[in-house]
């Protein structure tokens, strides 16, 4: 019997509930494309995105599939490749609510959630419109010193479901993410983690101190599918860069949700039929 | 010496840059970048480059929270924004254009602007295109404002703004730019022209400095091949270098 929870592709995709407050890594901590196409495949609903803190084609693909309800993040974007398509035609109709917030707010809910503590207090942002469109935040005049000194307190969050690619897990189930350690934050501050990886080795993490500090412990983990190349067309450090020819057909392709659908279609899915999915 | 707009770019940004203990550039931005390592290969004192963009001259290892965090401890200099919009109270919109929430533009959003602008020192505020689109009188959404009133906390926020077409510095006690020098070829009066806001001007405005040809020429032999590493299609464009 495995130490971990072995999972395959679809049994991560029925894990993450429809509704579920989801968190996405960024382009550069291990993006779970293998297991969005998954989603998109179960024809997951109503996810809210919480974004650490932005996402490129992974929350693109999910929305053009219309698998979302809600982004929260510091941008979405496909970087050096434009704007995120689908992303920007469902908030200039107005079918995707988007939760405008900056990173270090993005990561300091969670590290609240982190420190099971209520809030997080903030310096910056005050006086933008990012903190004018959120109720959710508060300003307070600071209890410490004597002058005045507004301080912006965001509340924590806990995720329901964080779900990442990495490039390795061990025996254990401890999982290899590097100096990635925002993936840590997302991992902490979530109810069930679902990890995809590209292959399962035989040593201990924790077999040196080196391997150690890049280890997420294996008690944190409620499973794990082993899902090769499973950040393409997305880079892995390390193992494969971002496949710049693959992410610009993409980009050409969903400029329309016709092109999109049809990018879908190659890999044998559909978008589900929502107001969001139906933008041109 | 012949120089190419971008060079000019690069030369007049490493020039704000001398002093700095600690740089750090974000993505998408080969111009800030060249200027940061060209000004680390001229500083007489040690001057840490922090470049996010790149694996290898990304030295933050506890995540990328500890940018953030490096920056409200007061260990990040200067730091380099641009915007959708940028209007004449520096405040900088890289939200969307139109009413927010209805936006009837999208752009990616604000990434750590927010915090940023606040906690750093020196913010230079770059955007090549200098036009009455993205030089504003008031932006439609405010990710960072440039000015706080005096209570709130507030170490830094813009001290520049460098476009393809001139020099401004900024002063917070006005809320406003002065145009310094245009780059050859420009007037203060076809800046105006460009400019959406209205801003001060300097006693005596002159032309930003064309860079040295020593100066060029080091910029061509060191700095460009490392700038071909991280953004392959700009030194291609701009030096002709294959990636």
């Amino acid at each position: 019997m495995d130490a971990f929870e072995r999972l395959t592709l679809e049994e991560i995709a029925e894990a993450v509930p429809d509704g579920a407050l989801l968190g996405v890594p960024a382009d550069y901590s291990g993006v779970p494309m293998a297991a969005t196409r998954a989603l998109i495949a179960r024809g997951a609903r109503d996810l809210r995105l919480y974004c650490l803190p932005y996402t490129t084609l992974q929350g693109d693909m999910l929305i053009g599939a219309g698998c979302v309800a809600s982004v929260e993040a510091a941008a979405v974007t496909l970087g050096e490749h434009g704007l995120a398509p689908r992303f920007t035609a469902g908030v200039e109709s107005g079918a995707l609510e988007m939760r405008d917030s900056t990173c270090p707010a993005l990561h300091a809910q969670l590290q609240a959630t982190e420190k099971g503590v209520p809030f997080m207090p903030q310096r910056g942002i005050i006086g933008s419109d990012i903190a004018a469109h959120r109720p959710d935040w508060q300003v307070i005049d600071s209890p410490f010193g004597n002058a005045p000194d507004p301080v912006l307190l965001v509340p924590a969050v806990k995720l329901d479901v964080t779900l990442f690619h990495a490039p390795y897990a061990d025996r254990d189930g401890n999982v290899f993410i590097g100096r990635r350690r925002e993936l840590a934050t997302l991992v902490h501050a979530a109810s069930k983690v679902l990890v995809t990886v590209e292959k399962i080795v035989d040593e201990s993490l924790y077999a040196t101190e080196a391997s150690a500090a890049c280890a997420l412990p294996a008690f944190y983990v409620d499973g794990i599918a082993v899902a090769e190349d499973g950040a393409w067309p997305c880079g892995l450090t390390d193992l494969y860069p971002p496949d710049a020819e693959a992410i610009r057909a993409y980009a050409a392709a969903a400029k329309t949700q016709a092109g999109f659908k049809a990018y879908l279609a190659e890999f044998g899915l559909a978008p589900r039929p929502t107001p969001a999915s139906q933008t041109a | 010496m012949n120089h190419t707009p971008e060079e000019l770019l690069i030369v007049t940004l490493a020039d704000m840059l001398h002093g700095d203990r600690h740089v750090a550039v974000g993505a998408a931005s080969p111009i800030p970048c060249a200027a940061a390592l060209l000004a680390k290969s001229e500083s007489p004192r040690r001057m840490h480059v922090s470049i996010l963009h790149s694996l290898s001259h990304n030295p933050f290892a506890e995540g990328a929270r500890e940018l953030f965090d490096a920056a409200a401890q007061g260990r990040i200099d200067t730091f380099f924004l641009g915007g959708v919009q940028i209007d004449g109270s520096a405040n900088i919109n890289l939200v969307g254009l139109g009413d927010y929430p209805n936006l009837r533009k999208r752009f990616p959003g604000s990434f750590g602007s927010a915090l940023m602008y606040f906690a750093v020192p020196r913010v230079i505020l770059f955007r090549e295109e200098h036009s009455k689109r993205t030089l504003v009188e008031r932006v439609d959404f405010i990710s960072a404002p440039g000015t706080s009133p005096p209570e709130v906390w507030r170490r830094g926020g813009p001290k520049a703004l460098l476009t393809g077409r001139a020099v401004f510095s900024f002063d917070a006690e006005r809320a406003r730019f002065r145009l310094e020098s245009v780059h050859g070829g420009d007037t203060p009066e076809t800046v105006a022209e460009a400019t959406g806001f209205a801003f001060d001007q300097a006693a005596e405005v002159g032309e930003t400095p064309a860079p040295a040809a020593e100066r060029l020429k080091r910029l061509r032999r060191d700095i460009a091949p490392r700038i071909a590493e991280f953004y392959p299609q700009f030194a291609a464009r701009v030096w002709g270098l294959a990636a």
